[in-house]
């Protein structure tokens, strides 16, 4: 009764009871709220005793790092050595011993160029520039055979380069024929917008394996007698063909999203088809697909390994190939471990960049 | 702010028509959206468009900018004839400037952008001049201390004003405005038909869909009511509220004068 109050006179700040915050509080809130949640708490933290100490004796205490393979066949842990005693054929596959700084160097100057493209500060018109430049010193790189560097054909190139090779282009080519696509099905010309359609549906109907195949084994048959095209380029325009179906169909989800109001005001204010997509239109609804985006390009990117079927030796075929070793024999876990890493490096940083973008685009609205 | 204004007869020069519309019948379909409008709006000249709901108001002023298109008669805006002549379109869309209910900003672009835009990519201006232009319009409606925000960052009425901004930047001879007030809450209402309020002072030639009546009798020359798709009665607005011939415009009225 007496708790009566004036309405302005200041309360001391008072901390929050005991059980609601500290260890003990998070405990309460998250893990043991329910009878229900107890019980799997208790449920869970049994599997994880379980499985978490085997697997740190297999992976760290146990293992080997440095050794042969031999000692590995006797050892009990994780036999990590497979890895650096076969990097530089994982990483490069057949490509000349010597040579192999060349792809090292395309590979360190590719990373580079994409960790400098990730922040729109640099996305100026030099940017294009520096991204033909460095293009055309990694293809020199690769490919060799001017500046007195070694030749390298193509059907020896492999590894993380080709990999990397066919996705960046991949997508990078994928995304913008994606676009057009995406627009031209919503074409108001008959004959436009219906092969857009059929193009889409087509590809969507197809795995991209039997595109891969066909790229490699049925198309060269309509090609001239003595012509015969590049397999890696075969199977880059078989990945750019096939993501770009998926893309359209996301971009013109986005397309879909966006107001009339948008096309009339930009009408209105005189501004043309092309103008109206290129800095109205499109800025935006690419903005909303960003997160379909680039689960498309994700998947896409891990996708290239199935350029195997048609005899490339991307870094999971350079991989997977010296496990046939009999000294390396029996331990593909260590040596999928390790591509999976990069391949999850790879992709985490891909959906972090575009959660970033994501930030940085929103205009509050 | 009636008193600052000249008499509305006196400023328009007669038979300088900016607009000519004759005999227009258009359809959406089967419908019979507007039938055999015949309209001549002199240079300088002011109209408020009023009526019910889907009598084809908006449509209307639609067509003066090619929005929408009309399937029979002619329309004649500077001179040049609405035809599918593209060339034509964007000459009288960079003449005829439209302001939307609601608003229509491009919300990934800044205020500034959004003014600068037009100009640049339209008319070609330099970016500087352009920019220069948007923050002169800015000023005009008050609204220049926002020109770095967003347009998700500014209230309904100061969206509006920047949209007014947005269309005066490209110079138009002609403003149209559908219901420029009506998604506004209302005390924003003033706050937009000031703006609309100066520019009638300068002499833009506007036509105005718009039921703020009082707007109507200080800013008009001439008072329109459309129904089923027609324009039914036009009037000066001192005959037209206070002795309207058709019944139909006496129902209307009286609905909206409550
Ligand atoms: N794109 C369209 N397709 C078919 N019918 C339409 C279309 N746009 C408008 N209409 C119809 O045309 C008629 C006139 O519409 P309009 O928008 O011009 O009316 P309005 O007078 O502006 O009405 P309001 O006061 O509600 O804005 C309405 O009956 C409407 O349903
Ligand atoms: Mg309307």
């Amino acid at each position: 009764m007496e708790d009566v109050r004036l309405p302005n006179t200041p309360v001391d700040d008072i901390r929050p009871p005991r059980t609601s915050i500290g260890a003990i509080g998070w405990l309460r809130a998250n893990l043991f709220n329910s009878w229900f949640n107890s019980l799997l708490t208790l449920v869970i933290a049994y599997a994880l005793y379980q499985c978490i100490p085997p697997l740190v004796r297999w992976a760290f205490i146990d293992s080997l790092w440095t050794s042969t393979g031999p000692e590995c066949q006797a050892a009990d842990g994780a036999c990590w050595s497979i890895i650096p005693a076969n990097f530089r054929f994982i990483m490069f596959g057949f490509y000349p011993y010597e040579e192999q700084w060349r792809p090292a160097i395309a590979i360190v100057l590719l990373v580079g160029l994409l960790i400098f493209s990730q922040y729109r500060r640099n996305w100026k018109k030099y940017l294009f520039y520096t991204w033909i430049g460095g293009l055309v010193i990694m293809g020199v790189l690769m490919r060799g055979g001017i500046l007195g560097l070694t030749p390298v054909e193509t059907s020896q190139w492999g590894g993380l380069p080709l990999t990397l090779l066919l996705s960046v282009f991949g997508l990078t080519a994928a995304y913008p024929l994606g676009i057009v696509l995406a627009l031209g099905r919503q074409s108001r010309l008959p004959a436009i917008r219906s092969l857009c359609v059929v193009y889409i549906e087509l590809i969507r109907g197809v795995p991209l394996i039997s595109l891969l195949f066909m790229s490699s084994v049925v198309f060269p048959l309509f090609l001239p007698e003595g012509v015969s095209l590049n397999a890696i380029l075969r199977a880059q325009v078989a990945i750019i063909l096939f993501t770009a179906a998926y893309i359209a169909e996301v971009v013109r989800g986005g397309l879909q999203g966006m107001s009339k109001g948008q096309y009339e005001a930009a009408e209105a204010i005189g501004l043309n088809y092309v103008q109206t997509m290129r800095l109205i239109i499109l800025p935006q609804a690419l903005k909303i697909v960003i997160p379909p985006s680039v689960s498309i390009l994700i998947s896409a990117f891990k996708d290239t390994s199935l350029v195997v079927i048609i005899a490339l030796y991307d870094l999971l075929k350079t991989t997977q190939s010296i496990l046939g070793d009999p000294r390396w024999m029996g331990f593909s876990a260590e040596a999928y471990l390790f591509v999976a890493m990069i391949y999850f490096i790879c992709c985490f940083y891909m959906s972090n960049f575009s959660r970033k973008l994501e930030r940085e685009l929103d205009t509050g609205l | 702010m009636n008193d600052a204004m000249q008499t509305p007869t006196e400023e328009t020069r007669k038979d300088d028509p900016v607009i000519r519309i004759s005999g227009m019948h258009k359809w959406y379909g089967d419908f019979h959206v507007l039938k055999d409008i015949n309209l001549e709006v002199q240079r300088g000249e002011r109209i408020i468009i009023c009526g019910p709901s889907g009598s084809g108001k908006s449509t209307l002023i639609r067509c003066i900018n090619r929005l929408e298109e009309h399937q029979r008669g002619k329309i004649i805006v500077d001179g040049i004839e609405l035809t599918n002549d593209l060339k034509n379109i964007e000459k009288i869309r960079m003449e005829v400037g439209m302001v939307f209910q609601h608003f229509n900003l491009f919300p990934h672009l800044s205020i500034l952008e959004n003014l600068s835009i037009g100009p640049i990519w339209v008319r070609k201006t330099p970016r500087k001049e352009a920019e220069e232009t948007a923050m002169y319009y800015l000023e005009k409606v008050h609204i220049a201390e926002q020109a770095k925000k967003f347009p998700g960052q500014l209230s309904g009425g100061q969206q509006q004003r920047v949209a007014i901004a947005r269309s005066l930047c490209m110079k138009p001879n002609v403003m149209l405005f559908d219901e420029p007030t009506s998604a506004l809450d209302p005390e924003m209402v003033k706050e937009v038909l000031d703006v609309m309020i100066s520019l009638a002072e300068e002499g833009m030639t506007m036509l105005v869909v718009s039921h703020e009546m009082g707007f109507a009798r200080s800013v008009a020359h001439r008072v329109m009511f459309m129904d089923y798709g027609q324009i039914v009665e036009e009037n000066n607005p001192e005959d037209f509220f206070n002795n309207p011939e058709h019944d139909r415009t006496k129902l209307f009225l009286s609905q909206i004068l409550h």
